[in-house]
């Protein structure tokens, strides 16, 4: 899935940059692995967007997922930090520079066991990221263990049976006071892109929750992360249009109750074309009781779950000085002689 | 109410030349934490500093908010020696649970000042009892019930006040200052104090010979603590970021940036050039640190031994990574929690080899407050100059108690931000550059920053195996070649980290080699070494790695005692393994009771190692 479709293509962006300018390294994942699709969906949406690749910053912790920066947008920077640990680099680094386009990408493994406490927290600041989980229930890099998201009752061939309930990403982001929340699934390319738009525009922490199946450790018959059932239960709540800010396209050709837009905060706005469900994605708690209801209803909805704008970020509670810290000069950082003459007078 | 009968003095008091009477002498004041006891424990202190007597204070304190005993122990000496003293003359014992054995522990010929309502459990005939008017003072005062405490303390004051002959408009400017100028709570202080102080002149005859008199030892000094010269250094170092967690005794360090960055390192619209983030834990605030230095801003922590541990796999990141980050490590007793509040110098073998695998950090070790603010800015220099995480390891006596310190020097150099490319410099590279080649030959490869807008400027960074252009490797060839830079480096490290101080005594046998808040303790010892015949070279280590005048220092004595607050000797083993050639000539000198060393165990430690070098 990584062969990229315009590659050869010389068409350009608004930027200049033809599609092969986000690619990344060639991967190294199983054939057929959900990550590999995804990277080439944030590829697109980058370049649909002609986001500048050298203002994107990467992020990742261990584990398969965490490998997949790799393999998209080779220009941007990219830190491939600790297991579980890239919301804290993540949190440090677009503090101190606010120009920083940030993604990451962490798996289940990563987010919802030992990096359960980062992920609570990074989204409690509504640090102004991307922020996609790579969401196959298992733990592919040693080989098929279990992991938080994994199904009640579920049989792997070297685990054994889980019998514990499963962590759900969306559930617990709504929770934390995330302002983002969808969910996907690696194989409806066509939706996914279109939410990886709209959490690029989202101010704050865009949480996406991506059903990407293992092919090597669970992709077995029955299992809620591989390809077949997410074919066969994928539910979207509604189709789903990114409109960037450029837009100028009228609302008038569509049918009055057909058509919600959610408007982000650049002046770009999500177009939700609905489906028979009655849907309010701004409705937090309407939220909250229809991922409860799935819980016990063997359903996989898909789409925007949950968008709020109105919530600060991180940066914006820190009252930091215009610009990024990193762009300040030395003379901004070490105060005058003048004034340690003062702090060494006020001792004495 | 009975007036004090003097005992004759010792011949070790009046004798000896320590706790000899006049500015030389050490005071226990033994109270309940949580009794507010500091504001009057550093109201004495700062007056007696005023009064121009050189003098230090250290909180003896428990891990614990109220009802638990603590000592603060005052040390007032004419000839500067300001380490903590093994022997106390004079006793405050506010502490019924403890007073039994704190006037035990009274050197022959000392005094205790005591509440006179109060019964004493016995009475030693070689000691001077005082009584204090704490009672009277706290119903004179009017003070509401939260502040009678406060008000209590403050009989101790005025009374050793009187005794020792300390001006009260010096304990007036030193409440002024400790109290931050507020007004209604100095009258009231003040007020008490001065009651204290006129009772005692009615009803107290003196009979004991300790006094302070004025001298001129502290012109131009002040008293600080280690943690806020850290702080203050940081500021004047150019800190961007501050990640934290709190933890005894590395908290107020923190508290410390936060009140200097805001009065300076803000805009004229109060926007600050500067983060502070608490997190959730120790593992956040160094991985925030290092996510800040990897985008570019001079960024650091402060924690102590426990959050040490935690910041192990990302301290071996950063080495690996190659990211600055700056940890100030303020230590206290360990291993597992230990004892919180109690000092110790235990982070010495595993800072500098925190992480799993190789990996030596770079660690700078402070003595005194004037090093915590030069350290406070060399640390941010060295991390960005060799783009790696920099320890420094201070203590809990240096960090949290008040030390006497000349002016802070403004920073001669300027901040050094390191090799960083920028978006002209790769175009005049025609975008070529590798991120971990050695191109200077000084180990330090050459970094671009996220955000750099260049289409070379982007590279990946991973804790995995790497080959010089920053890409994925398991290459044999390229991992050994990447871990030989590595050392390199650290080679590199040590020619530019702080050298030590060497001071050498003509043809001195013995040398001692120690470092951090020892300092004064070991100078002291040499003294009395000296006096008994065994003259000692010093050398004070003030980083790692070691370096080549450490090793000629082992060469040019006969023996070193290696002398620290451990319990294995740390530093000692560093040293043998640094020069293996001189390892037989090193014997360590290490101690671990949670206080600070003194310098009468140093030189008896050390006499009676020399005796039976030459049984």
């Amino acid at each position: 899935m990584t062969d990229n479709a315009a590659q050869g293509s010389t068409a350009c962006n608004l930027l200049g940059l033809s599609r092969t300018d986000y690619n990344g390294a060639k991967s190294t994942l199983c054939n057929g692995c959900g990550h590999n699709s995804i990277a080439n969906v944030i590829i697109g949406a980058a370049y649909d967007l002609s986001l500048d690749p050298t203002r994107i910053a990467k992020f990742s912790g261990i584990g398969c997922s965490s490998k997949s920066p790799t393999y998209f947008l080779g220009r941007s920077h990219s830190i491939n930090g600790l297991h579980g640990r890239m919301p804290s680099l993540a949190t440090g680094a677009t503090t101190v520079n606010r120009e920083l386009v940030a993604i990451g990408v962490s798996g289940d493994g990563d987010t919802g066991s030992i990096g359960f406490g980062q992920f609570k927290h990074l989204l409690r600041r509504n640090v102004d990221m991307v922020y996609i989980i790579e969401n196959n229930g298992v733990y592919g890099l040693t080989k098929g263990q279990l992991s938080a998201t994994a199904d009640l009752g579920q049989k792997l061939k070297h685990a054994g049976v889980n019998e514990l309930p499963p962590l759900d990403f969306c559930l617990e982001a709504i929770i934390a006071g995330c302002g983002f929340v969808a969910r996907s699934f690696a194989g409806d390319p066509k939706q996914l892109q279109e939410l990886i738009k709209a959490a690029f525009s989202h101010r704050g922490t865009a949480v996406l929750n991506v059903i990407s199946p293992c092919v090597s450790f669970n992709n077995g018959e029955g299992s809620t992360k591989s390809y077949s059932w997410g074919k066969e239960h994928d539910l979207p709540l509604h189709e789903i249009d990114f409109l960037p800010m450029e837009h100028d396209e009228i609302l008038a050709d569509y049918d009055p109750g057909t058509i919600r837009e959610v408007a982000l905060h650049d002046g770009s706005v999500i177009r939700l074309k609905k489906t028979d469900r009655e849907y309010d994605p701004t409705d937090r708690m309407a939220a909250i009781k229809l991922l409860e209801e799935e819980r016990s209803g063997g359903m996989f909805t898909t789409g925007l779950l949950y968008v709020d704008e109105g919530r600060q970020t991180f940066a914006d509670h820190e009252r930091l000085v215009p610009g990024s810290l990193v762009n300040l000069p030395n003379e901004k950082l070490r105060p005058s002689k003048e004034a340690l003459d003062k702090i060494n007078g006020k001792y004495r | 109410m009975s007036v004090a009968v003097s005992n004759a003095l010792s011949p070790a008091v009046a004798g000896a030349g320590r706790g000899g009477g006049v500015n030389d002498f050490s005071i226990t004041v033994a109270t309940v934490n949580g009794s507010g006891s500091q504001t009057a424990n550093n109201t004495l202190l700062r007056a007696i500093h005023r009064m121009g007597a050189p003098v230090s204070g250290k909180n003896i304190f428990p891990s614990n908010i109220q009802g638990l005993p603590t000592w603060f122990t005052i040390r007032v000496n004419r000839d500067g020696f300001l380490a903590r003293c093994d022997e106390t003359q004079i006793l405050v014992a506010m502490n019924k649970a403890t007073i039994l054995e704190d006037i035990q522990k009274l050197q022959p010929g000392g005094i205790c000042l005591y509440p006179g309502e109060e019964e004493l459990p016995n009475r030693r005939d070689d000691v001077t009892f005082y009584p204090m008017p704490v009672n009277e003072v706290v119903q004179q005062s009017g003070a509401e019930t939260r502040l009678k405490p406060y008000v209590a303390n403050m009989a101790y004051v005025g009374t050793l006040a009187y005794l020792l002959g300390i001006d009260l408009k010096e304990i007036e400017a030193a409440l002024a200052h400790n109290l931050n100028g507020k007004e209604k709570a100095i009258a009231l202080n003040l007020g008490a104090a001065k009651a204290a102080y006129e009772w005692a002149g009615e009803h107290l005859a003196k009979t004991d010979p300790f006094r302070i008199e004025r001298m001129d030892k502290t012109d131009g000094t002040f008293l600080i603590t280690g943690n806020s010269g850290a702080a203050l250094g940081a500021v004047f170092g150019g800190v961007q970021f501050v990640g934290w967690y709190p933890i005894t005794p590395a908290t107020s360090l923190v508290d410390s940036l936060k009140e200097y960055l805001r009065e300076l390192r803000c805009d004229a619209d109060g926007k600050a050039t500067y983060s502070i983030v608490q997190t959730e834990d120790e593992l956040a605030a160094i991985g925030m640190v290092i996510g800040a230095g990897w985008a570019g801003a001079r960024s650091m922590t402060s924690t102590s031994g426990p959050g040490l541990s935690l910041m192990a796999e990302f301290a071996g990141y950063a080495y690996f990574a190659e990211i600055p980050a700056v940890i100030w490590d303020v230590q206290r007793m360990g291993p597992a929690t230990g004892l919180p509040t109690r000092v110790a110098q235990g982070d010495v073998l595993p800072a500098y080899t925190l992480g799993h695998g190789d990996g030596r950090h770079v660690c700078l070790i402070p003595a005194s407050v004037a090093e915590c603010f030069e350290f406070g800015g060399t640390a941010l220099d060295l991390a960005e100059r060799l783009q790696t995480l920099v320890i420094v390891l201070s203590d809990l006596d240096l960090g949290t108690n008040l030390w006497p310190t000349p002016p802070f020097e403004y920073p001669d150099k300027p901040i050094d931000r390191g090799k960083v490319l920028t978006a002209e410099d790769l175009t005049r590279l025609e975008g070529k550059w590798q991120r971990y080649a050695d191109v200077d030959g000084d180990g330090i490869g050459y970094r671009t920053l996220p955000g750099t807008n260049h289409p070379a400027a982007g590279y990946f960074t991973r804790g995995t195996g790497h080959n010089e252009a920053a890409a994925y490797s398991e290459r044999p060839e390229e991992w050994s070649a990447n871990l030989a830079r590595l050392a390199r480096k650290h080679d590199h490290a040590r020619s530019i980290v702080p050298a030590p101080v060497i001071e050498l005594a003509g043809e001195a046998e013995v040398g001692i080699i120690s470092y951090g808040s020892n300092d004064l303790a070991v100078q002291e010892a040499r003294v009395s070494l000296e006096a008994a015949g065994v003259p000692t070279s010093y050398l004070r280590v003030r980083a790692l790695p070691l370096e080549q005048r450490l090793a000629d220092f082992l060469g040019n004595h006969e023996r070193v005692y290696v002398v620290e607050n451990n319990l294995e000797g740390q530093m000692h083993q560093l040293v043998q393994l640094h020069d293996p050639a001189g390892a037989g000539r090193v014997v360590s000198i290490a101690k671990c009771d949670g206080l600070p060393l003194t310098a009468r165990w140093i030189s008896a430690s050390i006499l009676d190692q020399e005796a039976k070098e030459k049984a």
